[in-house]
């Protein structure tokens, strides 16, 4: 108790200091805040009223006809439809991808582990814009521009996503594994029945990361989808006012809708999204 | 009876098959795990990065028309595309330069914002802190294209948001996307408001990191709190530097979709928007000059490697 109350003088800052530390959080926050606010309240305005002055955060008079617009003269349901899909796919197969490669570094040994895991972390340095040009002569050259596997396949194993899942499965007890193999457990077995539902808050994690990556990416969908009926959210948002003649404000409907699911999910597991993101940054 | 003979010897087979499987499978299965990663790494990664070396020794001299079977007809010219590009190329220059502007902008004003943040976060007795960490993550994880719609609102020479909070202070706006001069500072704005606060989480995540009881300690020897903050909380954050100073710079110069929305698939006034993947975009897939584009990729390759390899031998040097 004597030690409790000291340390609060020592380091509890006065309450004119604490009331100006907490004002500039907020100030931070509502910095933060105010584009998004601007998205929402822009999609809800008035033709028009965006080029006027006085130039105010909410509108003068609510309106709904930009969501009227946007669903019904552009193909923004089919580019949420096939974002959800190509994004969903991706992330089931790159995870499940990326926690088998991570099983196999942290749990097994073998030859050229470390030349292996080498080459994990060189395609961890590698900017990808380079293979750009090549990549995309070679989906032209497997017939996959314009078709989802373009967008799927390439990039489907993150070597950032390896490098995480196998700092997770190394916490996974050895014992745990053994005592399945004596009790006649296959290593995929082991991998399913024991490993999986072991790093199951590392799983969620990265397929976060994975989704919200595959849901945000623009220029390679820009490179390989050219029809308007394949495009995803970003292509299609960022194209939205060439072809169809919308206004801002639909264009600020569309973006509020498509940042509104992933903006949930966070909200819903941000201790673990952050926990997971800025681990790997602090052990260095 | 054959057919029995047969059965038996099949049996016979399977059993050793799946015997030796039983005996070797721990020996193999860390080959079929990694199997995914090495097919695609050797496939979408190995492949490509030899084809752009060799595409950035050639030059597209014109194209096979599709009912021919299509594909590029491609002319070796030697080291032309590399001489052309660091002699030559105003615009690449132009390019780099506007990329290391962005960079040195963003370490030197988001890295003390975003480290100042952590700190107040990580104080005692403050307030909003969840609130703080989730507004300050929401931008990091927005649509980079998004982003870039609501900035072209904000930044609107006379409809502008920015525009109009600075004339309430009695500043007078100015043309953000529109005057060359401007271009940058905007640019930072919107990276300051991307990452800045994506950044103070990994300091706040360092900063829990630094062990209470040797701060105590130091502060029981009569260690002041500015001698504590420097001697004690900053070589714990360390690596939180490396990292954030590090995908700092990478992202200045691999800058794309922002700078692409923000000037109408441009590159801004006089090519003071203008980024390296931006260029390399337009070369590569706006006026197909392939070979010119991979070059272009390989040189920003070897400066992204040669800044990051700087980077972390400064860091190095710098053991506390």
């Amino acid at each position: 108790m004597l030690l409790k109350t000291k340390r609060v003088n020592i380091i509890g800052p006065g309450r004119v200091n604490l009331m100006f530390m907490n004002s500039v959080v907020l100030v931070g926050v509502l910095l933060t805040a105010i584009p998004f606010i601007y998205m929402i309240t822009a999609s809800f305005r008035q033709q028009g009223e965006l080029y006027s002055l006085p130039v105010t955060i909410m509108p003068r008079e609510w309106h709904g006809h930009n969501y009227v617009k946007l669903f019904g003269d552009t193909n923004f349901v089919i580019w949420y439809g096939n974002t959800i899909f190509t994004a969903g796919l991706r992330t089931a197969l790159g995870v499940y991808f990326a926690a088998l490669a991570g099983a196999a570094f942290a749990k097994y040994e073998f030859r050229f582990k470390r030349f292996f895991f080498f080459l994990v972390l060189a395609t961890l340095t590698l900017p990808f814009q380079v293979l750009l040009v090549p990549l995309f002569l070679m989906m032209r050259d497997f017939g996959w521009v314009d078709t989802y596997w373009a967008v799927i396949v390439p990039g489907i194993v993150v070597a950032f996503n390896i490098f995480l899942m196998r700092q997770y499965i190394e916490s996974v007890p050895d014992e745990l594994m053994d005592a399945a193999r004596i009790d006649g457990a296959s290593e995929f077995g082991i991998f399913h029945r024991i490993i999986l539902p072991l790093v199951r808050p590392a799983l969620g994690v990265v397929a976060i990361l994975t989704f919200v990556n595959t849901w945000n990416d623009f220029l390679w969908p820009l490179i390989v989808l050219h029809d308007d009926t394949k495009y995803l959210l970003s292509i299609g948002i960022a194209t939205m006012d060439g072809p169809y003649d919308v206004e801002i404000g639909a264009i600020m409907a569309a973006s509020f809708l498509s940042t509104l699911p992933i903006l949930i999910v966070f909200i819903l597991m941000q201790r673990q999204i952050i926990a997971g993101l800025t681990q790997g940054a602090i052990r260095g | 009876m054959s057919a029995s003979i047969l059965t038996t010897r099949e049996k016979a087979q399977h059993l050793s098959v799946s015997d030796w499987w039983s005996r070797n499978q721990r020996k193999v299965i860390p080959y079929i795990f990694l199997a995914p990663f090495l097919i695609s790494f050797l496939v979408f990664t190995v492949y490509p990065a030899g084809a752009a070396f060799f595409l950035s020794f050639q030059r597209v001299r014109g194209f096979i028309s599709p009912a021919e079977g299509g594909g590029v007809v491609l002319e070796y010219k030697g080291l032309d595309n590399y001489e052309r590009l660091l002699t030559k190329d105003k615009r690449f220059r132009t390019a780099i330069i506007n990329g290391a502007e962005f960079a040195i902008g963003t370490v030197l004003i988001q890295m003390p914002i975003a480290l100042g943040m952590a700190l107040l976060m990580n104080a005692p007795h403050i307030r909003f802190k969840v609130l703080a960490r989730l507004a300050f993550f929401a931008p990091y994880i927005t649509s980079a294209i998004v982003v870039g719609w609501i900035f072209t609102l904000i930044f609107q020479d006379r409809y502008g948001l920015l525009n109009a909070a600075l004339s309430m202070f009695g500043i007078e706006g100015v043309g953000w996307l529109t005057n060359k001069a401007f271009v940058m500072p905007a640019l930072i704005i919107l990276g300051l408001w991307t990452w800045c606060g994506y950044n103070s989480l990994f300091f706040l995540a360092g900063l829990q990191n630094v062990p209470d009881d040797l701060k105590e300690a130091a502060r029981i020897d009569g260690a002041s709190t500015v001698r504590v903050f420097w001697h004690i909380t900053i070589p714990f954050l360390r690596p939180v530097f490396v990292f954030v100073v590090i995908t700092g710079l990478i992202g200045s110069f691999s800058l794309f979709s922002q700078p692409y929305l923000l000037f109408d698939s441009g590159a801004g006034p006089g090519d003071s928007g203008l980024f390296p993947v931006m260029y390399l975009f337009f070369m590569g897939f706006e006026n197909f000059r392939m070979g010119y584009a991979s070059a272009i990729g390989y040189l920003l390759t070897a400066i992204i490697l040669l800044i990051t390899g700087l980077q972390l031998l400064l860091f190095r040097l710098w053991r506390v």
